[in-house]
């Protein structure tokens, strides 16, 4: 098992009702691993598209990317910058 | 040195003094504004801020790599942003206008699409509303 820390921005922090988290998820896990645990965790962010932009450890990251314990998963609606 | 992120006013004139020199005889400036659309009267922007501090250094080393006689930075205004100011500046100075055009250019595309920002329409009748208009998936 695996903690990883999650935080949530904008809409979706507004979705799940906090910014900042964590969850637990078995080993190996992916980034998409994290999403699902944390869709069970926070029901309000069933309104997520379901595969939404994620950054793991403060990048950008496709969702197939593998987590370990003590990263930070955060969960970016559409950049909307500039 | 340049604070990337600022919740002030943004002033064009310290993003030049970061990028002029003699030997750069071309600079290009692009400001981005909070339009009066549709009754908005500000919009609100939030960041990630630590991971957008760190695109940001990202996104400067890459333009300096592509245009490596360039000197680019950028400043992003976060917070309540009236309409008619900017919320971000880009600065790009370079031998000639041809490369200071191409990297400021380059800069605030790069920041569309990557930059952790997000925006919330604030309207006259008292409405917000959050801006998920450049939607990649």
């Amino acid at each position: 098992m695996a903690k990883v820390s999650v935080r949530f921005f904008a809409r979706y922090a507004e979705l799940a009702g906090c910014d900042s988290s964590a969850v637990t998820v078995s080993t190996p896990a992916t980034v998409s691993d994290v999403i699902a645990r944390v869709r069970e965790v926070f029901p309000g962010t069933a309104a997520m598209p379901t595969r939404p932009l994620a950054a793991l450890n403060r990048r950008q990251v496709k969702l197939d990317t593998s987590v370990t314990e003590g990263d930070e998963v955060a969960l970016l609606p559409p950049l909307s910058g500039g | 040195m340049m604070m990337h992120l600022t919740r002030h006013r943004i002033e064009v004139a310290d993003l030049l003094t970061e990028v002029q020199g003699p030997e750069r005889g071309g600079t290009s400036v692009f400001l981005g504004t909070v339009r009066n659309d549709a009754d908005i009267t500000g919009i609100d922007y939030s960041a990630y801020e630590a991971m957008a501090l760190e695109e940001i250094g990202r996104i400067l080393a890459d333009a300096l790599e592509r245009w490596p006689e360039a000197r680019v930075t950028l400043q992003h205004r976060l917070g309540l942003i009236p309409a008619g100011e900017a919320s971000i500046a880009i600065a790009a100075a370079a031998p000639h206008r041809e490369q200071a055009f191409a990297a400021c250019r380059y800069t605030i595309e790069e920041v569309k699409k990557r930059l952790p920002v997000w925006k919330k329409e604030l309207r006259g009748d008292g409405s917000e509303q959050w801006v998920e208009a450049h939607d990649h998936r």
